[in-house]
């Protein structure tokens, strides 16, 4: 099963080394997942500061400046992964650096029908 | 003589009882194994309590004039397995399955049907880790395991829980999505998660056990059997594991079950330990507690159920409450409060100590916890606290502190005995 670790922190609990060894820590769990044929993609995003968000509405395309929720604690990255069953993606959720400090939210990939829309197609 | 007529005359009835008959026998005994192995082939509790639904339903017209199979229950797997590929193929090809129960279908198909019966028998257990896996709400552990371990229907459920059914097939609905969409798996943990995961089983039993041991008069019927259904899912849970934990809480559940018909007076009124009639204590269910207790302790991987079990069978082994020994029960406290530190053991021990060593002492330890600011709204630790004032002849302490508990306390039964107490004291 295909699944997205969602990364939440707050973006200021960082210093700078930490970042650094975050950063180290987490290509090593990257590339032993890639070697095992369980990582998909993964990501660290820039702060919720270079945030855009759109909306249509009545036709109309509305664009403001900032992330889609001003919470304390803010998406600061994501792994897909793909793995046997919730147990899995768990045990790899807990080996994850932010999980210390901020939280990992799991969530399941909603696959489409064979055959899958290439758009939503990581491989 | 009447003896053996009578088991002449069972032998003559069940030769000539109708294979109709002897079919249904098997679909209640085999239906919950069947759906556990189900389950764990499809994981997804609604595609197998349909499969298993229409392997019956073909058994109920093939046995009759094939015969029964040697090993029904394998014979309702492998059917319901077949059965639920075709479910599979139907709905895909109308679109309406997630293609990754489509991936599946090959490995359901594949998998070798004959498995050893242990192995099926261990599919209950895998189910018992599904229901009460970590990731789903433990509002929805409880219920789930009742629907789909012990076979409640969702109206027995709600009674029991006095909620209304559309609330509770809520939950069980949510519960199933859950274990299908997020890929709950149907294993037994690795020996590094047992005792965490196992730990949480126990405490959804003891969740459903306490459900219906804490049930005022009214409802007491429906709810009571939620605490012999505790007892059995403890009992199916030792089948499949032999740990001390496992036994402790069925040894602790087992002798509060042998007090259950002393506990309450016909009129709903709680009856206290101290003044309950001794002789009506079921000693079947204290022996079996007190064997299930000396198993655990042997094996010198006991927890906390094991402890509170014990303090529980040196009450039952007084044959009157003065005969306690709450020596045993101070020294089984202290082993408890290790395991378990928190003010609630910690008050229970307080009052084991002031019935060994009298009120002062107790009343000591209780006004250390309370000044550290723990239980300030718990009311059992106010009403203890009055009821050793009393002791010590501190009346009007003693009022101040039950009424504090009466204004805390949501349980009517509760109400009805402090302000019983404090009756009695204002007479004085």
């Amino acid at each position: 099963m295909k699944y997205m670790l969602l990364i939440y922190g707050a973006e200021d609990s960082w210093t700078e080394d930490e970042r650094e060894g975050c950063m180290r820590e987490s290509m090593a769990i990257c590339k032993e997942l890639a070697a095992e044929g369980k990582w998909i993609a993964s990501s660290p995003l820039h702060p919720v500061d270079t945030a855009t968000s759109v909306r249509v509405r009545e036709g109309r395309r509305q664009i403001t400046d900032g992330p889609f929720a001003e919470t304390t604690e803010q998406l600061g990255g994501y792994y897909i992964i793909d793995v046997e069953d919730l147990d899995e993606a768990i045990a790899i959720a807990g080996r994850l650096p932010p999980a210390h400090k901020g939280t990992v939210e799991i969530r399941p990939i909603y696959p489409l029908p064979e055959p899958s829309g290439s758009c939503y197609d990581h491989e | 003589m009447w003896f053996a007529n009578g088991v002449a005359a069972a032998t003559i009835a069940r030769m000539m009882e109708p294979v109709q008959q002897q079919i249904e026998q098997i679909f209640h005994e085999a239906s919950g194994q069947a759906f556990a192995s189900l389950a764990r082939f499809l994981r997804d509790l609604d595609l197998a309590e349909d499969a298993l639904q229409e392997a019956f339903a073909t058994a109920a017209v093939q046995w009759p004039r094939e015969g029964i199979p040697a090993n029904p229950i394998a014979w309702l797997i492998t059917t319901g397995r077949y059965k639920a590929v075709d479910a599979i193929r139907r709905r895909e090809k109308f679109k309406q399955i997630r293609s990754d129960v489509a991936l599946r279908m090959h490995e359901i198909a594949r998998t070798n049907a004959t498995r050893a019966a242990t192995e099926i028998e261990d599919d209950r257990l895998r189910l018992i880790f599904a229901c009460c896996h970590p990731a789903i709400d433990v509002k929805i552990q409880v219920p789930l395991t009742l629907r789909e371990v012990c076979g409640l229907s969702t109206d027995e459920i709600a009674r029991a829980f006095l909620t209304t059914p559309a609330t509770m097939a809520q939950r069980i609905v949510r519960g199933k999505a859950k274990i299908r969409d997020a890929g709950i798996p149907f294993v037994i943990p690795e020996l590094g998660e047992l005792p965490t995961r196992l730990a949480s089983v126990l405490s959804v039993i003891y969740l459903i056990f306490n459900e219906g041991y804490s049930a005022s008069s009214g409802e007491s019927v429906t709810r009571a059997d939620l605490s012999q259904e505790a007892i059995r899912l403890c009992r199916l849970v030792l089948q499949l594991t032999e740990d001390a934990e496992v036994m402790g809480l069925l040894a602790l559940m087992l002798l509060h079950d042998s007090r259950r018909e002393t506990r309450q007076t016909p009129e709903g009124d709680v009856v206290l330990l101290e003044d309950q009639d001794r002789s009506r204590w079921d000693r079947r269910l204290i022996a079996e507690g007190q064997q299930l207790i000396e198993r655990s302790l042997a094996s010198r991987r006991f927890g906390s159920y094991t402890v509170q079990a014990a303090i529980s069978a040196v009450h039952a082994e007084a044959a009157a409450a003065e005969d306690t020994d709450w020596g045993q029960i101070v020294a089984l406290y202290d082993v408890l409060l290790r395991l378990q530190p928190t003010p609630v053991v910690e008050l229970n021990r307080a009052v084991a100590v002031a019935m060994r060593d009298g009120a002062e002492p107790g009343l000591k330890l209780i006004a250390a916890i309370l000044e550290r600011g723990d239980l300030a709204n718990y009311p059992l630790a106010h009403a203890a606290r009055g009821e050793l004032l009393r002791r010590a002849g501190r009346t009007e302490d003693a009022i101040a502190a039950l009424e504090t508990a009466l204004g805390l306390t949501e349980q009517i039964a509760e109400q009805r005995l402090l302000r019983k107490k404090l009756a009695e004291l204002q007479a004085n």
